[in-house]
């Protein structure tokens, strides 16, 4: 007789709620005309919603009962999983809306692509929430695969098709790493549970170069990690796919593909291998001073807005890291709180900056250039009001959400004396500065050429102008009330070990 | 016996590997690939898995080959690729350098440690009845079972793969948009 697993139904519930939701928008999508403007994209923000209350409830249940196990201990139900389910599940409601107008713009309208939304939002909810890494394995496929279809999705543009298959091909290599990384720690410790392989590890003693085939399959898991991560030196798809893809997939990249992958990488390292912390972070190390710096530096020398915001998000993957890096400190209770805290402000700002570009790369997709910005200010002035708020927070001003997020992971690094790595960021932060500024000055400073007026007028329409402003509205709060947020980063620290 | 066995179905694993990415032609690359699988299946057969070595030749040799072969035959045979052309001239012999390093790297790490494979931690070996159902049995009791969440996964990532050619293959309207 089989033995069944026990099932928590309300604990699989959001994952439930938008699988079934967004297959039902799909098929009934398919089998009625277009549906009128925007209501494919509203049905999904709403599925989102539904989600995020149920996300709610259980953050409760979870600071009552203490975190679960679930489903033969395949998924960890903690505060840690919940804290990225609501950050990934606002991240699709937002891109979601944000993308309701570029998909009729661009003549691509359907329900398809808000259904790879939702499923690569299951993917990435199941990275943060997975406890075994093979379960950990199938996410980051789902997740991978739909991210893939995403870049390629728009038909009329070469870009689009060139950035998919180039994600796709490196993608597939860095899964394939990832995949033997996992092989080759099951061999060493027995279990692909990581729960489990944490307090083997921790018993564990091992003598005589016994490790070497752990060390082998980590190795090979922070290849997989920094590629999805985009971590220099494995970054090399990121500019020319976040260029390529249509605007609203690279935000959706940018905010929900980190977001997935810094939690599966935080969860493995320490949980599964925080025994084994002084391996992994001076690798760990290294890959945050390289992308803080190269982020910063080469992001300065760009002429596209696309690969400028691609390269800066390198150098934010590098300030994260340097909240992984603190996470690997024995006793550290900062690491990981700001890592997720730096995840969801820069989700937030990052989804808003990009639905700023979506609008001004006008129709087809194209403009994306930093000279498309010029005259913004005079033509949109308060879209050019909330990018230069979004410009500001990601260059880590005061006041905003960024500053917080900066703060944060740098006090992280400098409680357990990584000073060194602290001092890069700060200088890399200032040279990154510059960057923003030109995009600021294009908008606000640049006088008007000839052929400026035969240009398309930037339009803005109700659903992008919803996302930005709420984006903005966040990014002020969060600047000024953050300790909410704090405190809730803060709970997650009591994960299933 | 038994190093003969694997010895011969290593052989063919290489072999085969070998040809799927060295054979010009990509139909002998596919049928490459049938040689492969199928060594594997005699591994399989070895370990005692028979279950799983009769899925590998239905499914992976069977299957999954012929589809190649059909998305082969459909985009063209006879289409060939000039890779002679080299945008970075250090990128190939770097490959190769980087390439057996890595292979060289994880070979001793698994030499080196193979003492510790399995060795008093949380690894459970079931046991082998003499019974022929208990391969489908314990496939079965592990599917629906301890992975559960991983079987249920699959689906959604076929959801993914199914949506995503259907995305990117149909035809698209001439519509305002130029093409």
């Amino acid at each position: 007789m089989v033995q069944y697993p026990s099932i928590d139904w309300l604990a699989i519930s959001p994952l439930v709620i938008l699988l079934g939701g967004t297959l039902l928008v799909l098929v009934v999508g398919a089998l009625t005309k277009v549906w009128p403007r925007g209501l494919y994209a509203v049905s999904t923000a709403a599925l989102s919603a539904a989600a995020l209350v149920v996300e709610m409830v259980l953050w409760n249940r979870v600071g009552h009962e203490g975190p679960v196990s679930i489903i033969n201990d395949a998924l960890a139900i903690d505060r840690f999983t919940l804290f990225v389910w609501i950050g990934v599940t606002i991240a699709t409601g937002l891109v979601s809306l944000s993308t309701a107008d570029y998909l009729r713009r661009e003549d691509l309208e359907g329900p398809e692509t808000y259904t790879m939304y939702v499923c690569a939002a299951i993917g990435a909810m199941i990275m943060a929430a997975s406890n075994d890494m093979v379960v950990l394995f199938l996410g980051l496929e789902t997740l991978s695969i739909a991210l893939y279809v995403l870049a390629a999705s728009h038909r009329r543009r070469v870009d689009s098709q060139e950035s998919g298959l180039k994600y796709f091909v490196l993608g597939g290599f860095a899964s394939a790493f990832f995949l033997y990384g996992i092989a080759l720690v099951y061999g060493a410790v027995g279990t692909t549970n990581i729960a489990r392989a944490g307090q083997l590890l921790s018993q564990q003693v091992f003598v005589d170069g016994d490790d070497a085939l752990l060390l082998a399959g980590v190795a090979l898991l922070m290849v997989g990690l920094a590629f999805k991560v985009a971590a220099v030196p494995f970054h090399f798809w990121t500019p020319d796919v976040y260029q390529g893809a249509p605007t609203p997939s690279t935000s959706f990249m940018a905010s929900v593909g980190k977001f997935a992958a810094f939690a599966a990488m935080l969860r493995v390292l320490t949980t599964a291998l925080g025994a084994r912390a002084d391996d992994w972070r001076p690798v760990v190390w290294v890959l945050a001073v390289a992308s803080v710096v190269v982020g910063s530096v080469l992001a300065v020398v760009q002429s596209d807005v696309k690969r400028m915001l691609a390269y800066s998000s390198i150098g934010h993957a590098g300030f994260i890291l340097i909240g992984v890096e603190a996470a690997g400190h024995a006793g550290d209770q900062d690491g990981i709180p700001s890592s997720l805290l730096y995840l969801l402000l820069y989700s937030v700002l990052v989804i808003g900056t990009f639905t700023v570009v979506t609008l001004v790369t006008r129709s087809g997709d194209r403009a994306s250039d930093i000279g498309s910005f010029r005259g913004l200010g005079k033509e949109r002035p308060l879209l050019a009001l909330a990018m230069t708020v979004f410009l500001l927070a990601q260059a880590g001003m005061p006041v905003t959400s960024g500053f917080i997020a900066k703060f944060s992971v740098i006090k992280a690094a400098a409680d357990n004396e990584s000073y060194a790595v602290a001092i890069i960021a700060m200088v890399a932060s200032v040279v990154s500065a510059f960057l923003y500024l030109r995009i600021m000055i294009s908008m606000w400073m640049s006088d008007a050429e000839s052929g400026d007026e035969a240009r398309e007028k930037v339009a803005v329409p109700w659903t992008a102008g919803v996302v930005v402003l709420a984006s903005v509205v966040f990014t002020l709060v969060a600047g000024v009330f953050p300790g909410w947020l704090i405190d809730a980063t803060r709970d997650a620290l009591v994960v299933v070990r | 016996m038994e190093l003969v066995v694997f010895v011969i179905a290593a052989a063919m694993v290489i072999v085969g590997a070998l040809g799927v990415i060295l054979r010009p032609n990509p139909v002998h690359a596919a049928l490459s690939l049938v040689l492969t699988l199928f060594g594997v299946a005699v591994h399989f057969v070895a370990l005692e898995a028979h279950f799983l070595a009769a899925v590998q030749v239905i499914v992976y040799a069977g299957a999954i080959v012929v589809l190649f072969l059909f998305v082969i035959m459909l985009l063209g045979v006879d289409r060939t690729e000039d890779i002679s052309i080299e945008p970075f001239k250090v990128q190939r012999p770097m490959a190769l350098v980087v390439g057996v390093g890595v292979i060289g790297l994880v070979t001793a790490a698994v030499s080196s440690s193979r003492d510790a494979i399995g060795r008093g931690n949380g690894l459970e070996i079931p046991t082998v009845t003499g019974d022929n159902d208990s391969n489908v049995r314990q496939i079965a009791r592990s599917v629906f079972g301890d992975y559960v969440v991983a079987f249920e996964l699959t689906s959604v990532l076929l959801v993914v793969a199914v949506v995503g050619t259907v995305m990117l293959t149909r035809r698209i309207k001439t519509g305002k948009g130029e093409s």
